[in-house]
């Protein structure tokens, strides 16, 4: 008697093709959480984006801000922003300028205790601003950066009324020498993109880069691993109007 | 009431029709100067998102849908009364609703991709629902016009006279809605402003039809029958007092929540929207139209209830400022809890004032509806014919 030939069995050869592909599907299945794991060691902030490849919904990018670390007086974050993104028109009336991040001071009513920290788009889970969108050109990118398509955006500014952040601005004037990896329009709404260009090759957006208090930090909130997911599980975050339930990606501490 | 000298009458209609024009052409030419300089031109920025254009064509769109209430009564609801002035009715809810699209569609920052707007509609959002709802609007009243002028479709009037109806309630919930889904301001988020809107247009646009009603029949040297002018000015007080009661409603269960409590202090009393709410809306708007309307010296008369009547029309603009631009002056309530300061005006409570250029594409507005309703009744037949026979019996049976 002579062993069987796997081979040469048809329904071995079925069976092997079948547990192969189950085997490669799981695989596929569990490929982007090896893959996550690989970045979160390789790059605690961030990893370039191939050209050509979507946005991954498994990432989830974020912020965290230290109030406490914020110095009274320093816009570093807020010209970085404004350089980075061509964000340079200066109006007579400032109301009508462009601000894509900002600083607000705050003192508490009851105690008079003073803080201050930058104010930019929340990137929420649950944008208001993409929910009113006539035309959808307000978005929310798989990897949660909320953002204006500017080809479809039309310029009513619901979006506008609709953020509880003040964070939108709308281009008030035509506009000269942009940025070309930053496009602006003319007549559209728009807000910090967190530097989305910048994440896209693997670096960290302007604000983060330049703050010298390293009061911000950058990074997949989505990844247990990360900097920014440990540092957040570690210390008392706040979500800015948590009442609302729009669940920002952008958290703050010390305040 | 005026009456022109028949021999005028006719230049005196081009005379009419030439301002309109020109109105109409100044507005133009005031969007594209905003399309060209951009909205730097305007009164409007960042702290003020909608300003003068979007309360003159709020008003337009809202009493646009309102006007057409007097065509329900007739198809709809069988008064017998208001069958003859359906057409009229339809006539001035596409003139307004036409003037009022022109503003906010010239408007926009990119009034170009008006096609961008038609095609890519998100249905999440109030504003992508008006893609479908307006449209819908023009062909319903459009389809309920041709049912009423023409003989052999009046059969099929009252069908669509329930349509226009059943529509204009949801395009005017979904006008409020536009309020009423803003999360985050103090002055908006209310479920209310659906229904308030409603009652808004039924009150406006009542206004707005007595007084171009009255206005054709001075024209053509008629008078108004008294029960029609009875019924009419008893209908507009009930919708103005109606809308009072809700602005009471909705202030008085703001100012009940202490997270509001601020911003009711802000509108009702210690700014310079509390003026124009108590004088503008509260007192012009409604307390004395309703005491024109009721006094035993001037409830009989057409010109006090043409005058209640306008009266109206001037307090929904203090209503709609008050509403739009109040409600925007007022900061957003990112802390609560603090006093917050910065240098794109958090925290601060800020001034808008309105360019020239808002104010011409506002009047533009104006201008495309009355130029519309002058050519409009001039061409077609829209003097409404009264049976004072049929009248009598409605008047002492039905109505």
């Amino acid at each position: 008697m002579t062993a069987p030939q796997s081979s040469s069995n048809p329904r071995r050869a079925f069976l092997a093709a079948a547990g192969g592909s189950v085997a490669s599907l799981g695989f596929v299945a569990v490929a982007p959480g090896l893959h996550l794991m690989a970045v979160g060691e390789a790059n605690a902030a961030t990893d370039a984006r191939k050209a050509g490849t979507a946005a991954s919904p498994t990432v989830r990018w974020g912020l965290l801000i230290d109030a406490g670390k914020c110095v009274p007086g320093c816009t570093k974050c807020i010209d970085a922003c404004h350089t980075e993104n061509g964000v340079t028109e200066k109006l007579p009336d400032p109301r009508q300028n462009s601000q894509w991040i900002r600083k607000i001071e705050l003192v508490e009513r009851r105690t008079g205790h003073a803080t201050q920290l930058p104010m930019m788009c929340q990137h929420c889970a649950n944008p208001p601003c993409v929910d009113v969108c006539p035309t959808g050109a307000s978005m929310k990118r798989a990897d949660g950066i909320v953002l204006v398509d500017r080809h479809t955006c039309i310029g009513c500014r619901y979006c506008m009324m609709a953020c509880p952040y003040k964070a939108r601005s709308f281009v008030h004037t035509p506009l000269h020498a942009q940025n070309p990896e930053v496009p602006r329009g003319q007549g559209c709404v728009e807000a910090c993109t967190l530097c989305v260009h910048r994440v896209d090759k693997g670096q960290q957006p302007a604000c983060v880069e330049s703050c010298p208090q390293g009061a911000m930090m950058f990074g997949d909130l989505n990844d247990p691993a990360s900097d920014i997911a440990r540092r957040i599980a570690s210390v008392p975050t706040t979500q800015v109007r948590a009442d609302l339930r729009l669940n920002p990606g952008v958290r703050y501490q010390g305040i | 009431m005026f009456t022109p000298n028949p021999r005028h009458e006719e230049r005196l209609f081009y005379v009419l029709a030439a301002i309109g024009g020109l109105v109409s052409a100044i507005g133009l030419a005031a969007a594209l100067y905003m399309e060209h300089e951009g909205h730097v031109v305007t009164g409007m920025n960042n702290q003020f998102v909608w300003g003068l254009p979007h309360v003159v064509s709020i008003f337009l769109i809202v009493a646009a849908s309102g006007v057409l209430n007097v065509a329900s009564m007739g198809s709809v609801f069988g008064r017998v009364l208001y069958k003859p002035r359906a057409p009229l009715s339809g006539l001035l809810g596409i003139a307004m609703m036409s003037g009022g699209l022109a503003v906010i569609m010239l408007d926009l920052g990119r009034a170009d991709r008006a096609m961008v707007a038609a095609t890519h509609v998100n249905l999440t959002s109030v504003f992508g629902w008006n893609m479908i709802l307006y449209p819908v609007f023009y062909a319903l009243v459009a389809v309920y016009l041709w049912t009423m002028m023409e003989r052999r479709m009046n059969p099929y009037s009252k069908v669509a006279g329930l349509a226009t109806f059943i529509w204009r309630v949801i395009l005017t919930s979904g006008t409020g809605s536009i309020f009423a889904f803003l999360v985050a301001r103090q002055a908006y988020g209310s479920a209310l402003l659906a229904p308030m809107f409603i009652v808004m247009s039924f009150s406006w646009g009542l206004a707005v039809f007595i007084v171009v009603q009255s206005t054709m029949y001075a024209w053509n040297d008629l008078h108004l029958p008294p029960l029609i002018l009875q019924r009419m000015k008893n209908l507009l007080a009930t919708f103005v007092a109606a809308v009072l009661y809700l602005t009471a409603v909705l202030h008085l269960v703001n100012a009940y929540f202490a997270q509001h409590l601020d911003f009711e202090r802000f509108i009702l009393l210690g700014s310079e929207f509390a003026g124009l709410f108590w004088v503008g809306q509260v007192l012009i708007g409604s307390l004395l139209p309703l005491a024109l309307l009721f006094h035993p010296a001037t409830r009989g008369r057409v010109v006090w209830v043409n005058i209640a009547a306008l009266l109206v029309i001037l307090g929904a603009f203090f209503q709609l400022y008050v509403f739009i631009v109040g409600g925007q002056a007022f900061p957003l309530e990112i802390f609560p809890g603090y006093d917050v300061k910065s240098s794109f005006m958090d925290g601060a409570v800020d001034h808008y004032t309105a360019s020239m250029p808002e104010i011409l594409l506002s009047l533009g507005g104006l201008a495309i509806a009355f130029t519309m309703t002058t050519i409009g009744v001039r061409v077609l037949h829209f003097l409404p014919q009264d049976d004072l026979v049929e009248l009598e019996a409605a008047g002492s049976i039905t109505d």
